[in-house]
């Protein structure tokens, strides 16, 4: 790995004043580490953000779960107000790669990613979440932009990601047996409004399946999605599945979740 | 470069080391603990699982910066007076191992896993080695080293 100089941020103006473009956020490094290993990415100045206090810490109001951008998945999924409130978030944040990942791992960092096969991003669609940066507050519908791509400018940090409770919830993944990532992943929310149907794995970037959403806001039963014939020619293959396959997982995957909820 | 301080298996240290240096190259290289093996590198094997803070981690996957002030514990972190940890002995008496490589990692997620829940079924057990990758023995023996260690912890 290439040198580069470490420093550790007290607060979110000190990381942001740091950053250049030539700097990096560092939270868990589940990424981070291992790309600047491979050469993949290279920095001058990596930036912890893990000991600014005001980034952990999970705080739930009525119609809110709010989650500072560098609580680590286990504290996410070990919290009992996250499980009252929304079980689908605990439940997607104990399925996210192995323990030591879930030790170390941050839902701020999952989410500047932006990976196309991470959790984090289908709960930020399904559940209406609001990205609170040092700068501004960003609707999570416009904010996963493209493949490991956001709306996020340099220097601008996330500090919390805050989930809109719904009526009703549910996240399932077919994980790739080995990373645990998800080749798809759909997460059902039912809210008052609307349903929404967040598909991560399966296409560049997190989508909002409108297609599904739209018939679920209709009848909430999975014999409304039923033979759903998804178009698969923006999917990805890969060595693990198919364009063709991953459609057919996507609606798959969509039942179970209503079936769940 | 910068200065690291760790309290590794009860013993403190400080030493000057670049800042992109690794946990596992921290403990390897500058404090001799050898224990800790580099697998992958990838941070998908787990044979350099070690605990920080009472959790286990890869250390290949963390800087020593990263987590400079923290109570490390490794492989030769636990015996006690010479005596060999009860996961140890289990995984010794069970043939938990055949070629040895990715025994630290496993041991020390193995306790971590029961510091967390002491009664862990198999399919818990399964889930939590996850992370840990041994290439010989099938896992079933790890499984039955990880279940006797239940019973002795």
């Amino acid at each position: 790995m290439k040198d580069f100089n470490y420093h550790s941020a007290k607060d979110s103006k000190e990381a942001s004043k740091l950053a250049s473009s030539s700097s990096a956020f560092l939270a868990g490094g589940m990424t981070t580490i291992p790309s600047m290993k491979l050469g993949l990415a290279t920095y001058k100045d990596l930036i912890d953000i893990k000991n600014i206090k005001k980034l952990s810490g999970i705080k739930v109001s009525g119609k809110s779960v709010t989650i500072g951008a560098a609580t680590k998945h286990v504290e996410v999924s070990n919290s009992k107000d996250v499980k009252k409130a929304i079980p689908s978030l605990s439940s997607l944040a104990e399925g996210i790669g192995d323990p030591q990942v879930r030790n170390r791992g941050t839902i701020g960092g999952s989410i500047a990613n932006n990976d196309p096969s991470a959790d984090y991003p289908s709960a930020c669609i399904a559940l209406n979440a609001t990205i609170h940066t040092n700068e501004r507050k960003i609707e999570a519908a416009k904010f996963f932009k493209g493949m490991f791509e956001t709306a996020l400018k340099k220097g601008e940090l996330i500090e919390a990601i805050e989930f809109q409770i719904p009526e009703k919830s549910s996240y399932q993944k077919h994980p790739n047996p080995a990373s645990r990532y998800a080749i798809v992943g759909v997460y059902v929310a039912k809210h008052k409004a609307d349903v929404n149907v967040a598909v991560t794995g399966a296409k560049s970037c997190v989508y909002n399946d409108k297609e599904m959403s739209k018939a679920l806001s209709g009848n909430f039963s999975s014999s409304s999605i039923d033979g759903i014939d998804l178009d698969s020619s923006e999917m990805n293959t890969d060595m693990h599945a198919s364009a063709e396959f991953r459609a057919s997982l996507v609606v798959t995957q969509a039942k179970k979740a209503v079936d769940a909820c | 470069m910068g200065k690291i301080s760790l309290e590794v298996n009860g013993r403190k240290f400080e030493k000057e080391a670049p800042d992109n240096t690794l946990l596992s190259t921290f403990l390897r290289e500058h404090l001799q603990l050898t224990g800790t093996h580099i697998g992958c590198d990838t941070s998908q094997c787990g044979a350099c699982v070690v605990h920080v803070d009472g959790n286990s981690l890869k250390s290949c996957t963390a800087l020593a910066a990263d987590v400079n002030g923290s109570k490390v514990t490794t492989i030769e972190g636990l015996e006690t007076n010479g005596k060999m940890h009860p996961m140890q002995e289990a995984f010794k008496k069970l043939h938990g191992l055949q070629c040895g490589f990715c025994t630290p990692g496993m041991v020390m997620s193995a306790v971590d896993l029961l510091q967390k829940n002491k009664k862990p079924s198999d399919t818990e057990i399964r889930d939590w080695l996850e992370g840990n990758i041994c290439r010989c023995t099938g896992y079933q023996n790890i499984v039955a080293a990880v279940k006797e260690a239940s019973t002795k912890m």
